[in-house]
């Protein structure tokens, strides 16, 4: 590659792309140069000086402009008379750079020094300790001893709440700025400065309320210190007590990948989640997570879990044996002339299958998504999405970037993150089109305004010069982020045939980085929808009425079909649950394995972190065990099982199977390693990557509005807010404050 | 409301930078502020906040880190008394002395009338005038204790 | 000298006045230039004159002009008014008393490197000045020589003077930029340099107050009038500020290399209290101690490089044989400690290291081993910091270390500490510490 720069680390050769600094050269041969302020994802500033190195260029002839040789040939370099920080100096051909001498141990040693003459040497009882950059930067570099004279040390309000979610301890900040920079550079919310200046400098908010930012919790995990942690995590646990197990946040549509920290909780002695951390994945979340999929967890551990299953007696719900329970439902399901299932769209593939295949077993059966709207255009989300190979990432300079009808940050906030860089950072085009503000708003190039549900209308009118075939033609990629915000499912729908129609027009169908990418409501909305779709399935719940009707893990959805008889499957004890006929416990999906299909097709697998609630069983068992009853011979013994059954019946999952969705690769930059300096305490991704299975843009090559959703138009896509109320978010005490 | 009363103030600043570049406002709107509230409060910050398009924050950052603003009320005369190295030089230490001792307050102090407080400062860049002091935005050269006895007695009249 | 080129307050009474100032041909230069001269003739006059950055570094400033693209626009011009170091008060000097000429010197760069606007950022507590400058600014517009369209031309300039509000940072040129965009004044990383990504971005000049006020009179006798004065490789006249233990403070403009450290002191009537001098400050607290043994030395960039020193700013801080070097490194470190800006770890914490343990020896605790512990805190800062700043803090400690280590090996030896003159600094210091900290609250004084 012609980019590429070659330059010598310690005397070693590396090859890095023009640009790259020295911090990350070395980096790639596993030099590990220490730092606490540069952050691979966040822009360079050199404050902390821990870096420092030797630096030399090739020593050039003044008269000649020749590069000078010694008499054996060898390049003579010129080495800079000071040491200088590796994390602010690019590379440069010929350059050498000398990280393992005596001078540069010394000043790492020095700054070491200097950082610990403030700091409060509170490693015992610091949430941080035992993966503190600082208390390892100082094992491997530091001084034995401070001269330091210990009651010099300033001391200062220790555990100062910046909000309800995240506490800060003045003394063991070592003002690197990492925090800030996050939330200036990445989140764009600038709600975390310095205040003071020299040896009294420190992190104050003045927001209302206190950091406010969606996702401030990612602040603690890059915090090279102890200064900033969680309030749901503090005091919790020690890190090196906590199990570890990949897992995929089910909350919206980006499918960020997580690590769920568990430990058995001493008080209650139940095995629970301490915390959930980033897991990395630079196709999905890269690092980050937003702090509703950070702190809503509880939930998984509430009190009011459904542990048993219950059938109605004389009116009342009371508690029964899976035996029972799963004998009257067979029986009801076998009598039944007509059969319906919702499926929540956070439920996992596999249970969606399965359920998905014995309802199917019935003449009448209908399976159906639910919440019911997006199913009127996930077809067109799937088959004209966005290629195999769209990475965000390369989103930028000539791309253009449409969101019409949605609320990013709100509903897909790490979508939000990476779709802002792409527009700030690397300059692709943005253009917002709403009813109303979002915060992508502050980017657009362009604005566009209709009034509210008009967003189909306005689409098929618009004369928007920015928006015409021919710009849209000249643009390197088209990628349109749509949402279903006060739609009705024509409308929806429509709208999405109307982008189609544009993406086909301007001649933006198969690349990688053009298509469609829909804000849907939760984590499985695409794939429950690519399941349930393939068999007769309706969008029409309000109108239909039939004689069993099993719902699983619908909430308190509106959209519940009339029903003689039916069965819930569920977390907690919902309105629908209350008035069913049987309730079934569910596992979380901390509880069991599966797997998810985010809002950009990608396929990934979940683990079980957590032992079981009570007698609550997987949703895939539950549904086996009546079709046994029913005569069917279903032998899945685990959800893989049971996604080979899928990847078999589902066209689109063909080729897919739990051994390829395992599969990782090498990412950059590496984080969640040892040198948690360098990334941060967010975790290497050791459950797999995921697979996005391909688009289909030939299914449908003239779209038009199907027949069946016309009877549902008055259901409306709600105008979805991070925040907003649910079963799950309710239950998390830290979150209460910010519930909408 | 600053943006109400100093509505003109307020727009000749605007107009000296562009357009786009709000946040250069920052300085001399906390300079209206501290002049009408005393000091800089939290109200105050989020006024200029949203004057200039930014979180408050980033304007109380602004008020910790430069030395003339004020986040706590302080007298109605600020003394500044330079005590550098070069103004010691010329008995800038006793002078200072003497204040402390005239005004009955230790420096950093403020009189119970609220009237002066005493401080000390670095470099005012007037070192061939020490002991020298400012009073609020104005310089007072060539001190002695005569002087600055009829320094205060102005100061408590006003 | 004949008659001053800078300090023209002191020739020409009321020149602060427009009238008077253009009586004394004031904006000759800046007509001339507009109506007369290409920008980049300008820029050559002004290379060739040699004329050196008069803010400390020395850099040429026609060299400087020339680094800023043509084809970038906007470009800026931006002043610095910042005049913090102990011992410096030139530029208050003249933006009081010659304000035109600091207007006609920033006109004249502006237009030299095609720039419509310039911003002149002075320091908060020149706020009085500062309002002086600015009437004198609206008299250069009322005058139709700020403007639109000047002199008939095409070419436009608006002046604005910008206030800072105490921080001694800001007169590094980045963190003054930081500043004069509604920012902490905390320096940026370089590169790249203001020529290219300045204010806003784009490309700006920043030049010291003197420094500009050198362009008129050389814009309009030419290159090789301001060459009659100063040395081959330091042009031109340069403005001396003069304190401490003299008989006459001030401000004295004096050709560069003619004459030395001992006839300056001299001319500012010698020492004040009768004693001998011992040392000098050349430029402020920064700079490296000179020890009378070398006032001989010519007053020149290169000559103060030859013993050691710097000419720097040209703030002489002269001290008599009653000053204790380890007192006033204590005082030179505790200016450090409390300007700091607080970016990068050694200045920020090695100050802080260094005063506490020269308040320890103030306080008569302080050993051997406290003299030696500061000379390591002072190595472990140096070349270290993220911009010179952090370096100029060393130099107080280096060099009394250096050129007055006995009076170090005295104070621990004869029990200097503990005095009660020392005492009461200390318990006055540590007071506004604890104020400033919550421990105290009674105002919201910021002591740092």
């Amino acid at each position: 590659m012609a980019d590429l720069v070659n330059l010598t680390i310690d005397g070693k050769a590396v090859a890095v792309p023009k640009g790259t600094l020295i911090v990350d050269a070395a980096k790639t041969i596993q030099n590990d140069i220490p730092v606490f302020c540069y952050h691979p994802k966040l822009k360079p500033v050199g404050m902390c000086r821990m870096c420092l190195v030797e630096i030399g260029t090739p020593k050039m002839d003044p008269a000649t402009r020749q590069v000078v040789k010694d008499d054996k040939g060898v390049v003579v370099i010129a080495w800079q008379p000071k040491l200088n920080t590796a994390c602010t100096t690019p590379v440069s051909e010929g350059m050498a750079v000398r990280t393992q001498t005596t001078v540069v141990s010394d000043a790492r040693e020095d700054v070491l020094e200097f950082l610990l003459t403030s700091h409060p040497l509170d490693c015992p009882i610091c949430d941080k300790g035992g993966e503190c950059p600082l208390q390892n930067l100082t094992l491997e570099h530091g001084p034995g001893n401070s001269r330091f004279e210990y009651e010099n040390k300033q001391h200062n309000a220790k555990h100062v709440p910046l909000g309800d979610l995240i506490y800060l301890d003045r003394e063991r900040c070592i003002q690197c700025s990492r925090c800030i920079r996050f939330q200036d550079d990445i989140a764009d919310d600038h709600v975390l400065q310095f205040h003071e200046r020299g040896r009294h400098m420190e992190i104050i908010t003045l927001s209302e309320p206190g950091f406010d930012s969606y996702f401030s919790g990612n602040t603690s995990d890059i915090c090279p210190v102890g200064a900033l942690t969680t309030a749901d995590f503090r005091f919790k646990a020690r890190p090196w007590e906590l199990g570890s197990s990949p897992s995929v946040c089910n909350h919206c549509a980006v499918g960020c990948n997580t690590t769920l920290n568990t430990r058995l909780d001493t008080k209650t002695g139940i095995n629970e989640i301490k915390r959930v951390m980033p897991r990395q994945n630079e196709q999905v979340n890269e690092i980050w997570l937003c702090d509703k999929g950070r702190f809503v967890h509880h939930y998984t551990r509430a009190g009011d879990r459904l542990q048993k299953p219950l059938i109605r007696q004389n009116g009342q719900l009371v508690e029964t044996t899976w035996e029972r329970a799963l004998d009257l439902v067979s029986s009801k399901l076998l009598g039944a002339s007509s059969v319906a299932a919702v499926i929540g769209d956070r439920i996992a593939n596999e249970d969606a299958h399965l359920l998905t295949k014995l309802v199917n077993s019935n003449a009448k059966g209908e399976t159906r998504l639910s919440p019911a709207l997006p199913a009127s255009y996930a077809d067109l989300a799937r088959d004209y999405g966005v290629g195999v190979g769209f990475d965000m990432k390369q989103l930028g300079k000539g791309d253009v970037i449409v969101v019409v009808n949605g609320d990013v940050e709100e509903q897909a906030p790490v979508w939000f993150l990476r779709l802002r860089q792409a527009v700030v950072d690397r300059g692709a085009k943005l253009i917002v089109s709403n009813h109303r503000g979002t915060k992508l708003h502050r980017y657009a190039a362009h604005i566009a305004r209709y009034e509210q549900g008009m967003a189909a209308q306005w689409a098929a009118q618009t004369d928007d010069a920015a928006l015409s075939t021919e710009e849209l033609t000249k643009a390197r990629n088209v990628l349109f982020v749509f949402g279903d915000e006060k739609l009705d499912a024509v409308s929806a729908r429509g709208l999405a045939q109307i982008l189609v129609g544009k993406l086909v027009a301007a001649g933006q169908i198969g690349k990688p980085n053009s298509g469609l990418l829909p804000l849907y409501p939760h984590g499985n909305t695409q794939g429950v929808f690519d399941i349930v779709a393939g068999t007769r399935h309706s969008g029409n719940p309000g109108v239909l009425s039939v004689d069993v009707a099993w719902l699983v893990g619908v909430g308190d959805t509106s959209d519940a079909p009339k029903a003689r008889f039916s069965v819930v499957s569920e977390l907690f004890m919902t309105a629908l649950a209350s008035v069913a006929d049987v309730v079934l416990p569910a596992l979380s999906f901390a509880e069991r394995e599966g797997t998810y299909t985010s809002g950009d097709r990608r396929v990934q697998r979940f683990y079980r972190a957590l032992p079981a609630v009570g007698q609550a069983k997987p949703d895939w068992w539950a549904v086996q065990e009546v079709a046994r009853r029913m005569g069917f011979v279903w032998n899945f013994a685990s959800p893989a099982q049971i996604f080979t059954d899928l990847a078999a019946n589902v066209s689109y999952y063909s080729g897919l199977g739990y051994e390829v969705l395992a599969k990782t690769e090498s990412q950059w930059p590496p984080v969640g390693r040892d040198d948690l300096y360098y990334g941060g305490t967010g975790y290497e991704n050791d459950g797999g990557i995921g697979v996005r299975y391909a688009s289909n843009p030939s299914v449908i090559s003239a779209p038009t509005l199907p027949k069946m959703i016309t009877s549902m138009s008055d259901l409306k896509g709600p105008a979805r807010k991070l925040y907003q109320t649910g079963e799950l978010i309710k239950r998390s005490d830290v979150m209460q404050t910010h519930i909408e | 409301m600053l943006k109400d009363k100093y509505k003109d103030r307020i727009a000749a600043i605007f107009a000296k930078y562009p357009p786009e570049r709000k946040r250069s406002a920052v300085m001399p709107l906390l300079d209206i502020a501290q002049e009408e509230y005393g000091y800089c409060t939290e109200e105050a910050m989020r006024e200029v906040a949203e004057l200039c398009g930014i979180d408050p924050t980033e304007v109380k950052s602004v008020v910790g880190f430069y030395t003339m603003y004020y986040e706590k009320k302080v007298g109605k005369y600020v003394i500044d008394v330079c005590d550098d190295l070069p103004c010691v030089l010329r008995g800038a230490d006793k002078f200072v002395n003497y204040c402390e001792q005239k005004l009955g307050i230790k420096a950093g102090e403020t009189t119970p009338d609220g009237k002066i407080t005493l401080n000390v400062v670095m470099c005012l860049a007037a070192c061939d005038r020490a002991p020298m002091c400012q009073v609020n935005t104005a310089y007072h050269y060539d001190l002695t204790p005569d002087k600055f006895d009829k320094l205060v007695i102005e100061l408590k009249k006003g | 000298m004949e008659k001053h080129i800078l300090l023209r307050d002191l020739d020409v009474p009321n020149i602060r006045d427009l009238a008077v100032y253009s009586q004394h041909e004031g904006y000759a230069a800046w007509k001339k230039a507009v109506t007369g001269m290409k920008p980049d003739e300008v820029i050559t006059v002004v290379k060739d004159s040699g004329l050196r950055g008069r803010g400390g570094a020395g850099f040429p400033a026609g060299v400087k002009w020339s680094f800023i693209p043509k084809d970038v626009f906007p470009k800026y011009v931006t002043v610095n008014c910042d005049e913090s170091e102990p011992g410096t008060f030139k530029d208050h000097h003249l933006i009081r008393h010659n304000p035109h000429q600091v207007i006609e010197g920033t006109a004249l760069c502006a237009y030299a490197i095609g720039a419509n606007v310039a911003y002149i950022y002075c320091r908060g507590e020149f706020r009085e000045p500062a309002y002086e400058l600015q009437k004198a600014i609206d008299d250069a517009y009322a005058a139709g020589l700020l403007g639109k369209n000047l002199f008939g031309s095409n070419y436009s300039l608006d002046i604005y003077v910008h206030l800072g509000a105490g921080a001694y940072i800001c007169g590094e040129e980045s963190a003054l930029l930081e500043s004069l965009e509604g920012k902490i004044g905390q320096p940026r990383l370089k590169p790249p340099f203001p020529a290219v990504s300045g204010l806003y971005s784009k490309p700006t000049v920043i030049n010291n107050v003197e420094t500009l006020a050198n362009v008129p009179p050389i814009v309009l006798n030419g290159s090789a009038w301001y060459k009659q004065w100063g040395t081959e490789k330091s042009p031109g006249v340069k403005l001396f500020s003069v304190c401490g233990h003299v008989k006459n403070p001030g401000n004295y403009e004096l050709p560069l290399g003619k004459y030395s450290i001992q006839e300056l002191l001299e001319m500012a009537g010698g020492s004040m209290t009768g004693r001998p001098i011992k040392a000098v400050l050349p430029a402020g607290s920064s700079s490296p101690i000179i020890p009378a043994s070398n006032f001989h030395a010519k007053l020149d960039y290169e000559a103060m490089a030859a013993i050691g020193s710097v000419l720097g700013s040209c703030s002489w801080i002269f001290m008599d044989d009653s000053v204790d070097m380890v007192w006033a490194a204590r005082k030179m470190i505790r200016f450090f400690k409390h300007e700091s800006c607080g970016k990068c770890t050694p200045c920020r914490e090695g100050t802080h290291w260094a005063l506490s343990v020269y308040d320890k020896l103030l306080s008569g605790k302080g050993t051997i081993e406290d003299v030696n512990l500061i000379g390591e805190v002072n190595k472990q800062i140096i070349g270290k910091c993220f911009c010179p700043l952090g370096e100029f803090a060393t130099s107080s400690m280096t060099f009394t270390l250096k050129h007055f280590k006995q009076d170090y090996v005295d104070f621990i030896d004869q029990k200097k500490g503990g005095s009660d003159v020392y005492l009461k600094e200390l318990a006055r210091d540590h007071h506004l510490h604890e104020l400033h900290s919550g421990v105290v609250s009674v105002n919201g004084i910021k002591v740092h």
